[in-house]
């Protein structure tokens, strides 16, 4: 038995969220008492792969197949499935971003194994595994029971802390078999989101809403998001009217994210918005309007006028971090 | 195109959500349902696509008990052309994937549509299962769908960008944001025409449960927001750091 994590990488780099997810691996290695097993598909070299021990696992299994260079759901998890079978895997970690929904379920399906989509914590028990998450676009929390012998999770972005724990890492290579047809979809190109921090890798988010009332308002948003380094994101009108892009649309039509801190301005709190950000830890809205709905959400609250209050804010905030 | 359409059976998103008996089902009273928002787009883009001229034959299929049939005549008065209801208890996703398998495998589809997420249990992941099903090319989270001669042209959200693909029948697509612009709402003649569509009943085939969802909890109330002067915007920063530690 072993924990199988699997790793995304990007252009050869991990980010954050594969450290959380090797993280909480380990503790559901260490609970089984089995070990954890890091996977990653593509060229990443030994320095990259060496930092997935600084979180805890033991083995890195490393998949350099050139086919391999485009994603396809199918090929990844006919990889995924073969690497899962030779370390004979009963768990499988997927990060609940983008590659780990298309590998997930297909790989849970051929493996005659019981998914938990959007997890949110530590399994509360192993046996039967229960594991609890994400319900209701974040209006609720479901324990959900796993009944087979192998299990498949995707864990939630921001739900489980990193934990250091130095091992030293074996990088072992895995030379896969590719399936007939794995590219029957065929992929053309691939467009890279630009350097911006994507709203769900930032850890602060700066937010607004139709009550900037104008595409060219934002500056002031762009200038926060500047000093705080954070990314910046939108309730669905703005991006509907095209005064920003899609990929800054929060939301439960749009991303699901959970920042530490999210500064929502000039934005209502209607349902739908709160559904993708109400995960965040501290939620702070500016609004004229005291009765607005976000502030019964929020954990700070300032009833003003975005263009006095954000500006002084702008201010306040270079204070403090000139000051350090 | 031949298209087969999973419609799932969703409170509508303005819901109130609360749960009975000891937390283990959701709490049905007043509550509206609605056809889940993604199947809304998906539907509504195939329907762009019979207007423009292409033939098309859709058929709505729901995983469901009998009170599902009016999300399913939703469907139908949005556009669909007939619909197939799978007389169950929609538990588990592997389940429902497993039944819409069996009436792809049965019937002469081009494709499998569903949409990128239930707003019930979030799962995303019935397409997929799907796919893995019946041993075709899934793809997630479509945020484009373009008929280019006798291939589709799609877009799919990949971890940091985007990938463009082309595909040939047959395969199975979620839709996510953009797979059409604002979702159809039906007019009166589609809401007659709708009653007498055909809606077919099928018994399940024989599926395990994989999994079970056991409780449910609603996020610990928050404390009342702390409200701050627009006037002493430094006592917001200082709140941030030393009170809410996150900068
Ligand atoms: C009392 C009750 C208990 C439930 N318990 C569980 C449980 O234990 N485990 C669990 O996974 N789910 C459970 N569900 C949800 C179940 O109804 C879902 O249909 C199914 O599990 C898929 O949910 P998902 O969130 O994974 O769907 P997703 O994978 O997020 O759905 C993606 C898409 O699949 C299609 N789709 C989803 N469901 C259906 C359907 N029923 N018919 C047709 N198309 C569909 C839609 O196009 C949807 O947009 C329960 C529901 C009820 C009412
Ligand atoms: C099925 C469905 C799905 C949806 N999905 C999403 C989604 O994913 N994401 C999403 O965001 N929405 C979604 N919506 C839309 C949602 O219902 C709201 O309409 C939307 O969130 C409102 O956006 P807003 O807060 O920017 O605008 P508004 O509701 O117009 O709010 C603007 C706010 O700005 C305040 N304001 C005005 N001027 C100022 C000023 N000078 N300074 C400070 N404050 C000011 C106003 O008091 C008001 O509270 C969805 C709706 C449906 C039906």
């Amino acid at each position: 038995m072993a924990v199988l994590i699997y790793t995304e990488n990007f252009d050869g780099k991990f980010k954050k969220s594969s450290y959380e997810l090797v993280s909480y691996g380990v503790e559901i290695a260490k609970q089984e008492g089995t070990e954890a097993i890091a996977v990653t598909i593509g060229n990443v070299d030994e320095s990259a792969l060496k930092e997935l021990g600084n979180y805890g696992a033991k083995k890195v299994i490393k998949v350099g197949n050139d086919e391999l260079k485009d994603f396809s759901a199918k090929a990844y998890t006919a990889v995924i499935e073969q690497v899962a079978k030779n370390i004979g895997a009963n768990v499988i970690l997927f990060g609940n971003n983008p590659s780990g929904r298309a590998i997930a379920p297909r790989l849970s399906v051929k493996l005659n194994a019981g998914l938990v989509a959007g997890a949110v914590a530590i399994p509360s028990s192993l046996a039967p595994f229960t594991v609890r998450k994400r319900a209701f676009s974040g209006k609720a929390f479901a324990d959900v029971v796993v009944n087979s012998d192998t299990k498949v999770v995707t864990l939630s972005q921001n739900s489980y802390k990193i934990v250091e724990a130095k091992e030293d890492i074996s990088i072992e290579d895995f030379t896969a078999e590719i399936p007939e047809g794995a590219y029957a979809v065929k992929p053309i190109e691939v467009v890279k989101s630009t350097g911006k921090l994507s709203v769900t890798d930032a850890d602060i988010l700066v937010s607004a809403g139709r009550g900037l009332k104008a595409a060219e308002n934002w500056g002031m948003i762009e200038e926060m998001a500047e000093i705080m380094g954070a990314g910046i994101s939108c309730s669905r009108p703005v991006s509907d009217l095209g005064w920003r892009g899609h990929d800054e649309h929060v939301g439960q039509t749009g991303k699901v994210v959970a920042p530490n801190l999210y500064i929502a301005v000039g934005i209502s709190g209607a349902v739908q918005h709160l559904a993708g950000v109400n995960s965040s830890k501290i939620m702070v809205c500016i609004n004229t309007d005291a009765d607005a709905p976000f502030f019964e959400a929020a954990d700070y609250g300032i009833i003003g006028d975005a263009f006095d209050v954000v500006p002084k804010l702008n201010e306040a905030l270079k204070k403090f971090y000139a000051e350090g | 195109m031949k298209a087969l359409i999973c419609i799932g059976h969703v409170p509508d998103t303005t819901s109130k959500v609360k749960f009975t008996d000891g937390d283990t089902k959701f709490d049905t009273t007043d509550i509206q349902y609605i056809v889940g928002p993604y199947e809304e787009l998906a539907l509504t883009r195939l329907l762009d696509i019979k207007d423009a001229g292409t033939e098309m034959h859709i058929t709505a299929i729901n995983v469901g008990n009998a009170e599902t049939e009016a999300t399913l005549r939703k469907a139908l008065a949005m556009g669909a052309d007939e619909a197939i209801r799978i007389n169950a208890d929609p538990t588990d996703a592997a389940f429902v994937a497993k039944q819409i398998a069996e009436v792809y495998k049965n019937g002469e589809f081009d494709v499998v549509v569903t949409g990128k997420e239930s707003i019930d249990y979030n799962g995303g992941q019935v397409e997929g299962m799907i796919g893995a099903f019946l041993d075709l090319p899934t793809v997630a989270g479509a945020s484009l769908f373009e008929l280019e001669g006798d291939k589709i042209k799609m877009e799919q959200e990949i971890d940091g960008g985007k990938q463009v693909l082309e595909a040939s029948f047959p395969f199975v697509v979620s839709a996510g944001k953009g797979f059409a612009k604002e979702p159809r709402i039906p007019n009166m003649r589609g809401i007659m025409t709708a009653r007498r569509k055909k809606l077919e009943v099928i018994e399940p085939v024989e599926q395990k449960n994989m999994t079970e969802v056991i409780k449910h909890y609603l996020p610990e109330a928050k404390p009342a927001c702390k409200m701050v002067s627009p006037d002493n915007v430094e006592e917001l920063v200082r709140l941030l750091h030393e009170e809410a530690k996150v900068i």
